[in-house]
């Protein structure tokens, strides 16, 4: 009687609200994207730009030469260190030399197997071997670093192994340090040029051998052109994963000193030349990506 | 575009906050004028938990050898729960106190100064730690661990850096650093050295002690010339070292699997390799060695300064400061610990009450402009040596 019609109204008042939050929404499609973009965006800009300017900002400080505590006196003398003092250009040499052997290893091993899961394993056979190529992402990179170093140790499998073609282990040092790298980064490198020879329309290759070509004409000419941009974006993870790596050559390297290591250690004893030579990987990187980008491998990404 | 001008925009606000709170000045000396910072008055019942920085070895819960347990006997008498911080240089520990999220700290003499002048840790109040009575005299009033007859800090004891070796792969049986300097090469791809720019110091006891001419008279004071030649011995070092070592469990792992077979170590990494059956002997070479002294500081932000207090006061109680002695081979503090060791020739063997003998062993000390040995300001500062040392490991 009474009850109903004073209850009425509320509801549709607020479905009145929503709706015309609604069709205000519909209308204005850019409210829509500022509302759906603004907590990813401020994110980005905050946590992760922020964090790179605040890095920037710092390497233009100085510390005090007996308490170390930073000194907020703007001066260029930390990239005056990074850029001239030869040890650092060695280091950052040895750094990018390490990056691009891991990269070339890793596209070399990891072509034939990513050939061989997308287009000559069966289906079930298929599905196995991407689960195997991911699983040791499972587990932990601590994990497998350390297993490295029980493998190169003295005695350990690899000397075991080599024993009877006389053949020891190099022991902790580059060696080392490259070769666990591509190890750790392999997946990264298989899982791109997988996806992009799948993609590989397989009427392209019929036509090829229609046309007489051998298969190794064919790989030259079809599938490696059409593949090199996957093999482009799997660099990408394993040249920059390899610039900034620091714990498994602390682990495996021995005596080697490379970027990750330099920075590490200039953390605790000065921030400031840290965070100016933590400048060098980021602009080899950005380096690198603008050369990759020519070759169209970022839309494969 | 649009996200590169609110890059930018953001930037140049974090760019005018950073200049904004410029508060600190650049070297302001270092007479050492510690900033004026209160200490405790009075000692409450504790909040519960204490976070420690401390060197490896320093508190002990029974995880390295279910035996050698003074942490939870502490948990249970005082209610405070440890949290422990292994740090594995001084350089580490001085960063970790700057955060200030640590009470406590087990600071060598090259950290113990660099903490007071930055204002760090607060000056102790020795009449809230009863167990400071029985500290031997010459460890109370030190130049490293108080200013103006303030003390800083409690003493925890004092050791040296030792020779270690692989007794089936080194032969004959070192009694000289020159087994890693001069002689380096014989094990070339196994020597080791400790990673930190303080190492330094090493190489320069060994010349002071081979080369008269430098006339080197502290480790800690070098001018440029007495530098370059330290740089110099270390470089033909490095063409020997297999690797570097700061994390205390890699080195013994290293010794264990016969990748290191000599270089530096501290007694309880050496117990630690023969308790895992690894033939390896330390031994003090005839050079005489660096060393430490160190002081548990309390920080001057102290979340738990009370739980602090009492840690402070248990480790150098009698029996606690003679398990920790004896666990990482060291001197104890505290005159009291030497009747408690269970090796009743303790005290004698690591000299704990011989002045004269710490004569001999440098502790680590911070390298200064102004000359340790009273030189003038011809010497090397510690910045130099950071330097010297990455350019050593190349």
């Amino acid at each position: 009687m009474m009850a109903p019609d004073l209850a009425a109204p509320s509801p549709l008042v607020r479905r009145g609200g929503v709706r015309s939050l609604a069709s205000a929404l519909h209308r204005h499609a850019r409210l829509r994207l500022a509302l759906l973009l603004a907590a990813p965006m401020a994110w980005l800009v905050l946590a992760y730009l922020g964090s790179l300017a605040v890095l920037l900002l710092s390497a233009f400080w100085t510390i005090d030469d007996f308490t170390y505590n930073v000194v907020q006196v703007w001066n260029t003398a930390n990239f005056t260190t990074v850029f001239t003092e030869p040890v650092y250009r060695a280091i950052a040499l040895r750094t990018l030399g390490i990056a691009a052997a891991v990269t070339v290893i890793d596209a070399l091993v990891a072509f034939p197997m990513a050939f061989y899961m997308a287009r000559i394993a069966r289906p079930r056979t298929r599905k196995l071997l991407v689960v195997a190529v991911l699983t040791p992402l499972w587990a932990s990179y601590l994990v497998k670093a350390y297993a490295w170093r029980v493998i190169f140790s003295q005695g350990g499998v690899l000397d075991w192994a080599g024993k009877p073609f006389g053949v020891s282990s190099p022991g902790y040092g580059t060696a080392a340090v490259i070769v666990v790298l591509a190890y750790l980064w392999l997946p990264y490198m298989i899982l791109p040029i997988h996806a992009g020879l799948e993609n590989l329309p397989a009427n392209l290759l019929d036509a090829s051998a229609d046309l007489g070509a051998s298969a190794g004409r064919t790989f030259r000419s079809v599938v490696l052109p059409l593949t090199l941009p996957s093999v482009f974006a799997g660099s990408v993870f394993t040249f920059s994963l390899s610039l900034g790596d620091y714990i498994a050559v602390r682990i495996v390297g021995g005596k080697t000193q490379v970027l990750g290591t330099a920075i590490a250690d200039n953390v605790t004893l000065n921030l400031p030349l840290a965070a100016a030579l933590s400048c060098v990987p980021v602009l080899m990187i950005v380096g690198y990506l603008l050369a990759v980008r020519r070759s169209g491998a970022l839309d494969s990404l | 575009m649009r996200i590169r001008s609110i890059a930018a925009a953001v930037a140049a606000a974090l760019l005018a906050a950073g200049c904004s709170s410029a508060a600190p000045t650049a070297g302001a000396g270092h007479s050492l004028t510690p900033p004026k910072l209160p200490m405790l008055q009075t000692l409450g019942t504790g909040e519960g938990q204490v976070n420690l920085v401390a060197w490896a070895g320093y508190a002990e819960d029974g995880a390295d050898d279910k035996d050698v347990d003074w942490v939870h006997p502490f948990e249970q008498q005082t209610g405070c729960k440890v949290n422990t911080k292994i740090a594995g240089t001084s350089d580490e520990m001085v960063s970790l106190m700057k955060t200030g999220q640590y009470d406590a700290v087990s600071a060598s003499g090259d950290a113990t100064l660099r903490l007071i002048a930055a204002g760090d840790v607060a000056p102790v109040n020795t009449s809230l730690v009863a167990n400071y009575a029985d500290i031997y005299p010459g460890l109370k009033n030190q130049p490293w661990n108080s200013v103006n007859g303030q003390m800083y800090g409690i003493p925890h004891g004092r050791g040296a850096n030792l020779l270690m070796y692989r007794t089936d792969k080194v032969s004959p049986a070192p009694d000289s650093w020159s087994v890693v300097f001069d002689g380096a090469s014989k094990y070339a791809g196994h020597v080791t050295a400790y990673d930190s720019p303080i190492y330094l110091a090493d190489a320069a006891l060994y010349l002071m002690k081979t080369k008269a001419e430098l006339g080197i008279k502290n480790p800690y004071a070098l001018d440029d010339a007495q530098l370059k030649a330290a740089v110099e011995l270390l470089k033909t070092q490095h063409k020997a070292v297999g690797e570097y070592w700061s994390d205390y469990q890699k080195s013994e792992n290293s010794f264990k699997t016969g990748d290191s077979v000599v270089g530096t170590t501290w007694q309880v990494i050496a117990n630690m390799a023969q308790t895992d059956k690894a033939p390896v002997q330390a031994v003090l070479p005839k050079e005489g060695a660096t060393g430490w002294s160190d002081t548990w500081m309390v920080s001057a932000k102290a979340a738990h300064p009370d739980c602090a207090y009492q840690w402070m006061n248990w480790i150098v109680s009698p029996k606690v400061n003679a398990q920790v002695a004896e666990w990482f081979g060291e001197a104890p503090s505290n005159a009291k610990a030497c009747d408690l060791t269970s090796d009743k020739k303790f005290c004698a063997t690591f000299h704990a009450a011989d002045d004269a003998y710490w004569k001999n062993v440098y502790y680590w000390t911070t390298p200064v402009k102004n000359c340790l040995d009273g030189r003038g300001t011809v010497c090397t500062d510690y910045a130099a040596w950071t330097a010297a040392w990455t350019e050593i490991k190349g």
